[in-house]
């Protein structure tokens, strides 16, 4: 079995890994960060996004062992200790989720697209989130959250 | 998913030796169909030859009068490279309205091209734009690569290193986007070079296409109003919960007049 290292929010692991064993089940069955949620399976959802070296890819939709030396961000690796980061709080404040389950992936993918474009527009926003599907149909303040997310983290 | 084991070579001719020393093997690019595919069980390889890692796959040029991209280049890097927006724009277009930010950010040319999907976006591209795609032995016009649903002019073990795009004097590329999967429903691409005009359509038929009429209406006269309803006819188009064929017949008129109204600008 091949053995990798990532490293996943800031920390160094190596592991042996069995080559069908996709990077959605490595982040929640072996490193039991259970934030990065599978929806579809079908990569559509978007519910596993995570960033690799910067740049979003949906987890389920990869094996762990190409991520061998790779830095890996998700869910769990945005906040400051007990403080949340600038998108997570601006998802807060807006009740920018209902059930929850599409917003691990709404947030990483929200926050990729203000790291490459901090002045987004509100159409950027909607056409960015083309890879997320909330099944609340909650898309409204999602958009709200991100607008708002975006200004705070500019600064 | 069935087991299989990855080997992981850094040449092309690493890539070609490993392929022909596995049982059934199958070369990985983006793995944005193939990893589902696998995930489905409607595929089993006894290896994955990765190319990641491979030299000299990945990245694109121009020269003079054609941008060449790699076949392991990204659909995200193809949207933001300067040249290939200067050069051709409706290529650059084309590749930022591939499947969405993530899926950009794995899938690769080469893997789109060697699958052949029936709605992909740069089948359409390629053959508009007459490109060749050069393989690790030979070079393949456009016109003879896309020979059915899933099937190309590719032979077993056949790898494409890269494709050769002729830079069009105007170039136009219109998708008409199933609003889930943003695959196309229906995706046209028109590209005008000195008197020659060619019409690629995506999405409507097993296997991305031309159409001669259309073509030679528009070499008459490079105007929306050369293309009529009803030009297609629907028969052979495809047809399934998210269009029938007359609708797809009709959005293809509908597509290729915006297309050309673009490239007129």
């Amino acid at each position: 079995m091949p053995l990798i290292t990532v490293h996943v929010n800031g920390v160094e692991t190596t592991k042996e890994v069995e080559p069908r064993t996709l990077l959605s089940t490595f982040i929640r069955e072996e490193l039991k960060l259970t934030g990065t949620h599978v929806g579809c399976d079908t990569s559509q959802c978007g519910a596993c996004v995570v960033s690799i070296d910067g740049k979003t890819i949906k987890s389920c939709a990869s094996f762990a062992w190409q991520f061998d030396g790779a830095k890996i961000q998700t869910i769990e690796g945005l906040a400051n200790g007990t403080e949340l980061h600038p998108m997570q709080e601006a998802f807060r404040t807006h009740h920018g989720l209902q059930c929850g389950f599409c917003t691990p992936g709404m947030v990483m993918t929200a926050v990729a697209l203000v790291e490459n474009n901090p002045d987004i527009s509100e159409n950027g926003i909607r056409e960015g989130l083309e890879g997320n599907i909330c099944r609340c149909t909650g898309y409204q303040n999602i958009i709200d959250a991100v607008k708002t997310g975006a200004k705070a983290m500019r600064g | 998913m069935y087991e299989f084991d990855i080997i992981t070579p850094n040449s092309i001719d690493a890539a070609k030796s490993e392929f022909d020393a596995a049982e059934d093997g199958q070369f990985l690019a983006g793995g944005q169909t193939l990893i589902p595919v696998l995930k489905q069980r409607l595929a089993m390889p006894s290896d994955l030859i990765d190319l990641e890692h491979v030299h000299g796959l990945s990245g694109i040029s121009a020269s003079g009068d054609t941008i060449s991209i790699k076949a392991m280049t990204r659909h995200t890097e193809v949207a933001a490279d300067h040249e290939v927006q200067a050069a051709i724009p409706a290529l650059a277009k084309l590749a930022n309205g591939i499947g969405d930010m993530h899926v950009r950010n794995r899938g690769t040319i080469g893997g789109s091209i060697a699958n052949n999907d029936p709605a992909a976006d740069y089948p359409a591209a390629v053959l508009a734009l007459h490109a060749t795609i050069v393989t690790d032995r030979r070079e393949i016009l456009a016109d003879h690569f896309f020979t059915g649903m899933f099937e190309t002019a590719l032979e077993e073990g056949e790898l494409i290193t890269e494709i050769h795009f002729p830079i069009p004097e105007a170039a136009s590329y219109m998708k008409f986007a199933n609003p889930a999967t943003r695959y196309a429903l229906v995706g046209v691409m028109v590209a005008k070079s000195h008197n020659n005009v060619r019409v690629a359509i995506t999405g409507a038929g097993p296997c991305v296409f031309r159409d001669a009429e259309m073509e030679q209406a528009l070499m008459g006269n490079f105007s929306p109003e050369s293309i009529k309803d009803g030009m297609i006819p629907a028969d052979d188009l495809n047809t399934d919960i998210h269009a029938s064929r007359e609708y797809r017949a009709h959005l293809i008129s509908v597509m290729v007049r915006r297309a050309v109204a673009e490239a007129v600008g």
